[in-house]
């Protein structure tokens, strides 16, 4: 059973690069691990440490207005690449419950949904805005209900996500609990083509 | 005569099992091939709901990934040995069939998959990887999924789809001597991007590509992930027909040829309809190499790399030339390289390393680069060292390893240093994708061999008697 998504707020931290993948995200050498928890400290690694394993001053979550950032604002086509799910895996550790982007991979998209993170694709224009404020500080109040997006002024803007999704969001459904209830249909399914 | 339709309308009407409006797709999952990196925690959730693997029948599980390609014996790495016996432990409790390290069928996921004639036509085929994509040379539609997804599978034999819309990647004309279906592929994602394919399923149609054979068909749509593609597609003819017979898979006699009949009707239909289409001239295209951190990142081995002011995004271009230690407006024959790698999904087969080899065969390596090939499975393997392919490669200096992922994502030994720099035949050159700090210039087998025996990337071309 997934956590229930219903309405969250937080403060915004901006990823303002295109194009980034899941070996970035999570780096080769953690995905050894046989567990689903425990991700968080190794999120964007390489780019949070520098060899020796101190923090590097120049990467971005690195600033200390964003450690309790729960909400990450991301460059287009975020998630690309291989398909470990290791990466949501850490962002939802490290603390990020929504992330705001103008498009994502595609498998990226499927497995942070699996996770409970809510992804949500927003126009280029809105995230570069927001990406802007977050400099200054910047807290969300993203509503998965009324899908709407309120910042500290009390601008509203309206988002779209797929409403079968937003459902199962809003309940924390298990997707195989849900699949297995259609057993009957997958059953008849194999019989007709054995 | 209905509809006219395409491969991928027919594959995917045959495989639903719910549809409603609005909402995705239930359907049925032929094939289900699973590794060590991406299954632990699948199978962990069955458990801990009490829950069986559907069908074991229809699963297939190796170790690619962590697997030494060299002193196999003695693992060293003690986190890397734990996940390989957590899915030799996770195979047996749920009785699923396993090629382990040792097993005769044991190879990269994408390579023994065809190889054994588990990818046929008209399947539906998932693993928890990007690149199985691979699979839809076969006129499969095989896509990556993450760990839930394969948790699901594992439970239900189904998955939840929204329905990709369809790109037709149109090749026409002929690819010219000495330029591979890599560079084919690498020159599409260079030219169109890596999100153009987002939403989509790329099928690959044209003349040039029905004279690609299966091994190059696969290369191609290996990359397809790259695009940023659902999946790759390449209708069946009998190309494919002749690649899958007498494999261990398939059946023989009567039940073969009926079988053959039903994959060459889901060819795409005259006629059918795509959402959007682009056409590639063949002949134009050039022996690639990227220069960048993402495999769009690319051009001819003649051009040079960017000029950051004219470019559309002159923030990424910099940045990616900064990470490669590359100038703009560099030749890219002048980038000087320290490692070779021949291996990886997307070119480890038979064919790679035999063309690789009539490169290097000889010749020297250049005093200074360490250069590994690592076949696809054990199989190719085996039959390269047939015909002596061991051989060329170890004379001229190329170090001739086990089968497996190996260098193209360094999660066991093989891992090109920080500052290091690698001519290679895999399919990612993102940072430190190869090692962390390490650079990464993807190209064909062919590129790869020429470049290790010069120490620079070099025209391929002159060496296959074309003046370049």
């Amino acid at each position: 059973m997934m956590e229930a998504f219903k309405e969250h707020k937080g403060i915004a931290a901006p990823l303002n690069r295109s194009n980034v993948d899941t070996d970035q995200i999570i780096p080769k050498q953690f995905l050894k691990r046989i567990e689903r928890t425990g991700f968080g400290e190794f999120v964007f690694f390489h780019w949070r440490f520098d060899d020796d394993g101190n923090l590097r001053e120049d990467f971005v979550l690195n600033q200390l207005k964003y450690e309790n950032a729960t909400v990450l604002l991301a460059g287009d086509n975020f998630g690309c690449g291989s398909s470990r799910e290791h990466a949501p895996w850490a962002l939802e550790d490290y603390g990020f419950k929504v992330i705001i982007a103008p498009d994502f991979a595609d498998i990226f998209y499927n497995n942070s949904l699996k996770n409970g993170i809510l992804v949500i694709k927003m126009n280029e224009e809105q995230v570069q805005q927001w990406m802007k404020k977050a400099d200054q500080g910047l807290t969300l109040d993203i509503n998965l209900e009324k899908q709407e997006i309120t910042d500290a002024d009390g601008t509203v803007v309206s988002f779209d996500i797929p409403a079968y999704h937003k459902e199962k969001l809003l309940n924390g459904w298990d997707d195989i609990a849900l699949t297995l209830l259609e057993e009957d249909a997958i059953q008849a399914f194999e019989e007709k083509r054995a | 005569m209905g509809k006219a339709l395409t491969v991928f309308e027919k594959i995917w009407n045959k495989h639903v099992v719910k549809e409603e409006e609005g909402k995705p797709a239930l359907l049925y999952i032929d094939q289900h091939l699973v590794h060590e990196v991406t299954s632990p925690q699948a199978f962990e959730g069955l458990r801990l709901n009490g829950r069986k693997v559907r069908r074991p029948d229809l699963t297939f599980a190796t170790m690619d990934h962590n697997v030494p390609t060299i002193n196999r014996e003695n693992i060293k790495d003690e986190i890397s040995k734990k996940q390989m016996e957590a899915l030799k432990k996770n195979c047996a409790d749920f009785g699923i069939k396993l090629a382990d390290m040792y097993h005769p069928d044991q190879g990269i996921v994408h390579v023994i998959g065809p190889q054994l004639g588990l990818t046929q036509p008209g399947k539906t085929i998932v693993c928890g990887d990007s690149h199985t994509s691979t699979h839809g040379a076969f006129g499969a539609f095989a896509f990556g999924i993450g760990t839930s997804e394969v948790e699901h599978v594992l439970a239900t034999q189904t998955i939840w789809q929204d329905k990709p819309k369809t790109l037709n990647v149109k090749v026409i004309g002929d690819l010219g001597t000495g330029v591979t279906a890599k560079d084919l592929i690498l020159a599409i994602i260079a030219k169109f991007g890596v999100r153009f394919g987002t939403g989509y399923v790329m099928e690959y149609t044209g003349d040039a590509i029905r004279k690609l054979t299966m091994e190059e068909r696969m290369t191609i749509c290996n990359m397809s992930i790259e695009a940023g593609a659902r999946a790759g597609l390449i209708s069946p003819d009998e190309t494919t027909v002749e690649f899958l017979r007498g494999r261990e898979m398939v059946p023989e006699g009567d039940a073969f040829d009926a079988l053959a009949e039903e994959w060459l009707a889901l060819a795409t239909d005259e006629g059918a309809e795509y959402d959007h289409t682009v056409t590639i001239h063949a002949d134009e295209i050039e022996p690639q190499v990227t220069w960048g951190t993402n495999p769009g990142m690319g051009a001819p081995v003649n051009a040079a790399t960017p000029t950051i002011k004219d470019a559309d995004n002159p923030e990424e271009i910099e940045r990616a030339l900064k990470y490669m230690d590359l100038k703009e407006n560099q030749p890219i024959t002048s980038i000087e390289i320290d490692h070779v790698f021949i291996g990886s999904c997307t070119n480890s087969r038979l064919s790679d390393l035999k063309k690789a080899s009539k490169i290097v065969e000889g010749k020297k390596v250049k005093e200074g680069i360490k250069a590994i090939v690592v076949p696809g499975s054990f199989l190719v393997k085996q039959e390269a060292e047939e015909i002596g392919l061991d051989k060329i490669f170890i004379d001229a200096g190329f170090e001739w390893r086990n089968s497996g992922c190996s260098m193209c994502l360094g999660m066991n030994d093989d891992i090109v240093p920080a500052g290091g720099r690698c001519a290679s035949t895999s399919n990612r050159n993102f940072e430190g994708r190869q090692g962390n700090g390490a650079r990464t210039h993807l190209v064909s087998p062919e590129m790869a061999a020429a470049a290790a025996i010069e120490g620079h990337f070099v025209d391929v071309r002159k060496y296959v008697g074309v003046p370049s």
